[in-house]
C-alpha cells in the first residue's frame, strides 16, 4: 500500500468523448485468467488501422505516465481489464472531463487516480502536451492542480478517493476484511439471511 | 439528498460502517460470479491468504465464453476452456454453488438469478458485470463491479462504495402497439444521455412500469448502465411477488408472508424526497433504433438520422464519429438499412417473453435471402420453456438458427461474431465500435420484435407494419 501525493511524467492526450471499455480493451482479450500482457493490447482495434499514428503508438508519447481524456471516459462494461491494460502500458494517472463510474471505481481499486477538469482546462492541457510532448506534466493530488510547462490548471477529485490516495488506503480490501465482526453483526438486520 | 426511497432504506439496512475514505462498507446479500471477471479475484484471494466467509451468498455460472453451437468439452477455443476450468476449480475450492453447462440452470448470470428466485427485493446485489443493474427490477439495489471489488466481496461480503443520488424516472401511460420495454429504455437514454445518469441511482416509477411484467422491468433496469446510472430499480409490488412465489430460492411457508410484509415496507414512501425527478409520456415513445456508436444515439424508427444542426453542441463530435464509422449520412432514413446479421438474445432481451414477441413476428414468414439470423436463449431454462411452447420450431421454420444459452454475440467473446463491416440488428445493449466481434462491425440496437422484423425484411423495418398485417 502506497501513498500517492502527486504523479510527474510526460503526458499522452487521447481525444474523444464516450470512449468505452470495449475500445480500451476489446472483448477477445478478456479470454484470459490473469491481467498479464494486457498492456500491449490497449486500444488494439483503434490502433491497428492507424499504422503507428495512434497516440498510444506515437514515439513522442512513449513512456507517458499522464493520460488526458475527454468526456465520459471508460463507459460501458465493468471489465477491470480496461484500467489494467492502461496501467500496464505505463499510465499512472488519468485526467479527464468526466469518467464513467465503474471505470473510476476500478481505477481507484488498482491505484490509478482519476482527476477531472472542466472542458477548457482539459483541452488546453491536451494542446500543451501535444505542443511539447517531452514536457513534464505534474498532477498534484494535494493541491488539485496540473502543471505542464507554462500551463497550470485546476482539477477536482472525489474527496473520498483523494483521501484514499493521500493516506495510502486506496486498496480497501484489508479494511473490509478487518470489519468482518461488524459485518456479521449487521446481518442481523436482514431477514433474508435466515430464509431457506 | 434523497430520503424515504427504497434506495435509502436498502442502503441503510446494508451499511456496516463508514470507511476512512468516507465510503460506506456495504453488505452484499447476493454476489454473482462468472468466468470472465473472477479468475484474477480468486487468484488475489490466494495471494493474500484470504478465505470466503459467506460462500452461500455467492452463486456462479458460465455465460460469456460459452459456444452456442458445439458445447462439447474441451471447447474448441483453448482460452475459453482454460477459463471455464478455472471457474470450476475456484468454485470447488471455495465452496461456491456453480451452475455449469448442462445443469439445467446455466445461463446468462442476469437471467438465471431471477429465474431461480435468488434475486429478491431489499437485497444489495453485486456482480463483476455492468449489467448487474438488471436485478433492480425486483426492488434490489444492484451494482456492477470490477475484479478487485469481486475480490473484496468474496473476502468480506462487502463493498467499499459511495452513496449515489436518486433520480425518479417516471413514465406514465400505455405503450402503443409495437412499442416494448426496450424502446422505453432506449428512449430514456436518448433523452437523458449516456452520461446523464452518472452519480445517480434510477428509480423507475409511474403507471408504465407498474403495468410491466418482471421480464420487461428487467429489460429497462438492465440498460440503466447505458444511461450512465450506477443502478436502476423498480419498487416491488404484486407483480414482483407473483413472479417470485414458488421459485427455488424464494422464501417458503411462514417466511413467505414475513417476506411480503418486509418487501412492502421497503418501497419508496409516497412522500419520499428525490435528488431529481424526470417525467416521460409513454405515448411519445415509438419503436426505437440506434443509428450510432453509443446507446444514446437512438431515433424513432420513422425519424431521420439527426444532422449536426439537430444536436446539442457537445454531442456533435461523437455524432460525426458515428456517421463515419456507421457509414450513414446525416438526415438519412434508418428504415431500409440493409442488415447482414440478426441477433436475438442477451441479458437485455433473452428471456421467454422476448423470444415470444419475436416469434410472433417470425411465425409464418421467412428470413430474407442472405441474412444470418439466430436466436440465443438467455438460459437453459428459457430454452427448455421456449421449446415446450414450440418457439424453436417457429424460429427454425422461418429460417432462424436456434442456439444454446449464453451471452453470444452481445459481446462476441465466443465464436459468434460479425465479419468485416457487417450490419447487425441486435436485441443486445451496446452498439460500441467493434462490440460484436469485428473491429469494423456495425450494430443497430432495437427490440427483439424489431430484430425479427429486420430479419424477415432484410432491412430495418417498422415492426408495426408486420404485427398489424
Amino acid at each position: 500500500m502506497s501513498q500517492v501525493n502527486a504523479v510527474t511524467g510526460t503526458g499522452l492526450p487521447l481525444r474523444g468523448d464516450d470512449i468505452d471499455t470495449d475500445r480500451i480493451i476489446p472483448a477477445r482479450f478478456l479470454r484470459c485468467v490473469t491481467f498479464d500482457g494486457l498492456g500491449e493490447h490497449v486500444f488494439a482495434d483503434d490502433r491497428a488501422p492507424l499504422g503507428g499514428e495512434h497516440p498510444f503508438d506515437q514515439a513522442a508519447y512513449g513512456g507517458a505516465k499522464v493520460l488526458v481524456v475527454n468526456r465520459n471516459f471508460g463507459c460501458g462494461s465493468s471489465r477491470e481489464h480496461a484500467p489494467q491494460a492502461i496501467a500496464r502500458w505505463g499510465i499512472e494517472v488519468i485526467v479527464g472531463e468526466s469518467f464513467a463510474e465503474i471505470f473510476f471505481a476500478n481505477c481507484i481499486a488498482i491505484g490509478v487516480p482519476c482527476l477531472t477538469g472542466d472542458h477548457e482546462t482539459v483541452v488546453a492541457l491536451q494542446e500543451a502536451i501535444a505542443a511539447n510532448p517531452t514536457a513534464a506534466v505534474t498532477v498534484d493530488l494535494e493541491q488539485l492542480t496540473v502543471q505542464c510547462g507554462d500551463f497550470r490548471g485546476q482539477l477536482t477529485m472525489k474527496e473520498g478517493a483523494r483521501q484514499a490516495f493521500l493516506t495510502g488506503q486506496w486498496d480497501s480490501c484489508g479494511q473490509l476484511v478487518a470489519g468482518l465482526p461488524a459485518v456479521q453483526a449487521a446481518t442481523a438486520r436482514l431477514p433474508y439471511m435466515s430464509w431457506a | 439528498m434523497s430520503k424515504g426511497t427504497l434506495f435509502d432504506k436498502v442502503w441503510d439496512l446494508h451499511a456496516v460502517s463508514t470507511l476512512p475514505s468516507g465510503q460506506t462498507q456495504l453488505f452484499v446479500g447476493l454476489h454473482l460470479v462468472h468466468e470472465v471477471t473472477s479468475p484474477q479475484a480468486f487468484a488475489m484471494l490466494r495471494e493474500r491468504g484470504l478465505t470466503v466467509p459467506f460462500p452461500q451468498r455467492t452463486v456462479a455460472t458460465v455465460d460469456h465464453i460459452v459456444p452456442t453451437e458445439d458445447q462439447a468439452r474441451p471447447f474448441a477455443d483453448s482460452l475459453a476452456e482454460e477459463m471455464i476450468c478455472h471457474l470450476e476449480r475456484n468454485c470447488k475450492e471455495f465452496g461456491i454453488r456453480f451452475y455449469n453447462l448442462g445443469s439445467g440452470k446455466q445461463g446468462i448470470v442476469h437471467v438465471i438469478a431471477p429465474e431461480q428466485g435468488l434475486t429478491q427485493p431489499g437485497m444489495v446485489v453485486a456482480c463483476g458485470d455492468s449489467h448487474t443493474s438488471t436485478h433492480g427490477a425486483f426492488g434490489a439495489i444492484a451494482f456492477g463491479i470490477g475484479t478487485s471489488q469481486v475480490r473484496d466481496v468474496l473476502a468480506s461480503q462487502t463493498l467499499a462504495i459511495a452513496k449515489p443520488k436518486v433520480r425518479r424516472v417516471e413514465v406514465n401511460g400505455n405503450l402503443r402497439p409495437g412499442v416494448y420495454a426496450k424502446d422505453v429504455v432506449l428512449h430514456i437514454i436518448r433523452k437523458l444521455g449516456v452520461k446523464g445518469g452518472v452519480g445517480y441511482a434510477y428509480e423507475y416509477a409511474g403507471t408504465t412500469f407498474a403495468a410491466m411484467s418482471m421480464e420487461e422491468r428487467m429489460t429497462v433496469c438492465n440498460m440503466s448502465i447505458e444511461g450512465g446510472a450506477r443502478c436502476g430499480y423498480v419498487n416491488p409490488d404484486a407483480t414482483t411477488f407473483e413472479y417470485l412465489k414458488g421459485r427455488e430460492f424464494a422464501p417458503q411457508g411462514a417466511d413467505w408472508d414475513a417476506a411480503i410484509a418486509w418487501w412492502q415496507s421497503l418501497a419508496s414512501d409516497a412522500d419520499a424526497a428525490y435528488d431529481d425527478v424526470v417525467v416521460f409520456d409513454a405515448a411519445d415513445i415509438a419503436p426505437t433504433v440506434t443509428w450510432g456508436i453509443t446507446p444514446g444515439q437512438g431515433i424513432a424508427i420513422d425519424e431521420p438520422i439527426p444532422t449536426l444542426a439537430d444536436l446539442e453542441a457537445g454531442d456533435r463530435a461523437i455524432a460525426q464519429e458515428a456517421y463515419d464509422y456507421m457509414q450513414f449520412a446525416p438526415g438519412q432514413a434508418i428504415v431500409g438499412t440493409k442488415v447482414d446479421v440478426c441477433f436475438i438474445g442477451s441479458c437485455t432481451n433473452g428471456r421467454l417473453s422476448d423470444l415470444t414477441e419475436a416469434a410472433k413476428v417470425a411465425q409464418g414468414r421467412r428470413v430474407a435471402e442472405g441474412v444470418k439470423a439466430f436466436v440465443v436463449p438467455g438460459s437453459e431454462a428459457v430454452k427448455r420453456e421456449a421449446e415446450a411452447i414450440g418457439l424453436d420450431r417457429i424460429f427454425a421454420e422461418a429460417g432462424f438458427e436456434w442456439r444454446e444459452a449464453g451471452c453470444s454475440m452481445c459481446l462476441a467473446m465466443n465464436p459468434d461474431k460479425l465479419q468485416g463491416n457487417q450490419v447487425s440488428a441486435s436485441s443486445s445493449n451496446r452498439n460500441f465500435k467493434g462490440r460484436q466481434g469485428s473491429p469494423s462491425g456495425r450494430t443497430l440496437l432495437m427490440s427483439p420484435a424489431m430484430v425479427a422484423a429486420a430479419a424477415i425484411a432484410g432491412q430495418v423495418t417498422d415492426v408495426r407494419e408486420l404485427i398489424n398485417a
